[in-house]
């Protein structure tokens, strides 16, 4: 993600505080804006009518979302996002904080594991 | 953090055994959790299914892991099993690679000998084949998922249930969307192996240093960052099959490997000297031409020998009479139940533009189309307007002029080429500087209009994009 640093707008599907395990049951998703040198403008935190991959996709489509931070995601959902050229970060295990850190530092990659676990310093966290 | 390794249980045996030894070789996965629903154990089984490595997924959520539609609302640990010793309950997980598998998963309490709760062990049972998915009824002429009743996939089919029962290696060729990596799956399901893992993997999608752990495994300490062992898909498709989809894209370095695998059975992990021997059978699938590769220097000949065992090529949609139609029916009737619509045809003029359309996607391609086409339909049957406009406007310069002005026109690229090619005999002009060349004059020529570019160079459209992708052509 390191580019594309210059000025995203990013969605992260959650449930509660964390990134939703699933892209089609995420109940909520957080939109902002993230430019280098401001950080992120624009916050805000949707819920949604239904957890639902099609109305989650509906969403990134008309806020003109570049990159979506998410869990475990279908093919076809990855596959139509991508189609739409947004950038789809999947299988992130953490919370929105976490994420937020990992994309201002441009380290967000897919299949982080952003949690701490027992005997595990910050640090550590996973880079797989 | 504590790996599985060490773990053992006593009072089975005169000495304790190791966990992995006792729950490694069962077909079905084994998640244990903690109260709090964190996983302190997966066996092997779990590793494919969920593609975390036991390491990865010791202290996470276990929905994290599991990645089930149970979790959240209707995940019984929640409720402590409502009181329950054990509860079962069918759902789906999305699995590494984003597929969406039905599964049944058992939950059961686990006490100490004094009868307290410590946590629960979830035995998850994949449904593959059983599980009525939506888009994959029971159809009179199918083998697994894949549907076909023209000549070329009865002879295919026919081929099937003997080549399962081999053991041998099996290359299937054929373009993209045309159900290579389902075919794969199928060999898998009718084999003995079937109760084992079916693993896959595509070489063209991890850079060669990543690819080689992910294949082969490494040892904790084989390079910076490894800082657990890490079994490799080999070693997780012991007993099983392994699918390497896209082998043309496997680094040279590593069709080494994979020859050497292929001659005794025994692989070495990263940093270890000590061979493994697995019982894995190897399927590969590539839309590459790999003879060409081999003469191109790219693809290891004697590799090629070994995978040829068995070859299977799956026809393209174009070459399948009377599939277009059967399928089309079929994805109607499966995208219908499955959006609860009630859309029953097609209505003549869109099934005649959908049996006029070439598919250089194929199947794959057909189906997206059918979906888009009863997602956007809110009528009882499917119209001109509910098909894909690049469709029908392919379709319609299908006409006899347009392939006149087509062939003088690649007629035309290919004078150029040969060009060319002639100053290449002088060594300045390589093949891949001719074949971009090509595609931007193909588009140039088609106004920048990809399915007529592909079309002029006699391409599948997937085709033509996946080269603009490797020469950097952009829109």
């Amino acid at each position: 993600m390191k580019e594309e640093r210059g000025r995203q707008k990013i969605l992260v599907a959650l449930r509660g505080e964390e990134v939703a395990s699933r892209f089609d049951m995420a109940p909520e998703a957080w939109l902002g804006t993230y430019r280098e040198g401001e950080g992120f403008t624009n916050e805000k935190t949707v819920v949604l009518p239904q957890a639902s991959a099609e109305n989650l996709c509906r969403l990134i489509v008309s806020e003109g979302v570049n990159t979506v931070v998410c869990g475990g995601i279908e093919q076809e959902y990855y596959d139509y996002l991508t189609w739409k050229k947004i950038n789809v970060v999947d299988f992130v295990v953490g919370s929105l904080d976490e994420v937020k850190k990992r994309i201002a530092s441009g380290t967000l990659k897919a299949g982080n594991i952003l949690v701490k676990r027992a005997g595990e310093s910050t640090d550590e966290l996973s880079e797989e | 953090m504590s790996s599985a390794a060490g773990i053992t249980i006593a009072g089975l045996y005169s000495d304790p055994v190791a966990l992995g030894s006792v729950f490694d070789e069962l077909p079905v996965a084994v998640v244990f959790i903690s109260k709090e629903g964190r996983v302190v154990y997966q066996n092997r089984a779990a590793e494919v299914l969920t593609g975390y490595s036991s390491f990865e997924a010791c202290g996470l959520a276990c929905s994290h892991v599991l990645r089930s539609n149970i979790c959240g609302g209707r995940c019984p640990v929640r409720e402590d099993l409502g009181g329950e010793e054990s509860v079962s309950e069918e759902g789906d997980i999305i699995t590494r690679d984003r597929r969406r598998v039905p599964v049944r998963i058992t939950f059961t309490r686990v006490r100490s000998p004094e009868g307290r709760c410590l946590g629960y062990a979830e035995i998850v049972e994949d449904l593959g084949d059983g599980g009525q998915r939506s888009d994959s009824p029971t159809h009179p002429f199918s083998v697994g998922d894949i549907i076909g009743r023209s000549p070329t996939m009865e002879k295919l089919f026919a081929m099937l249930p003997g080549i399962a029962q081999t053991d041998s290696s099996v290359l299937i060729t054929g373009e993209t969307g045309t159900g290579k990596d389902l075919l794969a799956e199928v060999i898998h399901k009718m084999s003995n192996r079937a109760k084992g893992p079916f693993v896959k993997i595509n070489c063209g999608a991890l850079p060669e240093t990543l690819l080689e752990s992910e294949l082969f495994g490494h040892v904790k300490g084989a390079f910076t960052g490894a800082t657990h062992n890490k079994p490799g898909r080999f070693r997780l498709a012991h007993n099983g099959t392994l699918f390497l989809t896209e082998i043309g894209d496997l680094p040279l370095s590593l069709q080494v490997k994979l020859l050497t695998f292929l001659d005794d059975h025994v692989i070495y992990p990263l940093g270890s000297g000590t061979g493994v021997r697995v019982n894995v059978r190897i399927i590969a699938a590539t839309h590459r031409d790999l003879a060409a590769m081999v003469r191109e220097g790219r693809f290891r000949e004697d590799l090629l020998f070994r995978l040829n065992v068995v070859r299977l090529h799956v026809p393209p949609l174009r070459e399948r009479e009377g599939d277009v139609q059967l399928l089309m029916d079929h994805f109607l009737r499966a995208f219908s139940a499955k959006f609860g619509k009630r859309v029953s045809r097609f209505s003549s003029e869109a099934r005649n533009v959908l049996l006029k359309y070439s598919y250089p996607g194929n199947v794959r391609e057909l189906k997206n189309i059918v979906e888009y086409a009863v997602n956007i339909c809110t009528g009882a049957f499917i119209t001109l307007e509910h098909i894909p406009s690049y469709v029908v406007e392919a379709v319609q310069s299908q006409g006899k002029s347009d392939e006149e002005m087509a062939s003088r026109s690649y007629g035309a690229i290919y004078e150029d080429v040969n060009l060319l090619k002639n100053r290449s005999e002088s060594g300045q002009v390589k093949w891949e500087d001719l074949e971009r060349r090509m595609i931007l004059e193909a588009l140039m020529k088609c106004g920048g209009r990809k399915s007529k570019a592909a079309r002029m160079l006699g391409w599948g459209r997937a085709t033509l994009w996946r080269k603009m992708k490797q020469y950097g052509i952009t829109e």
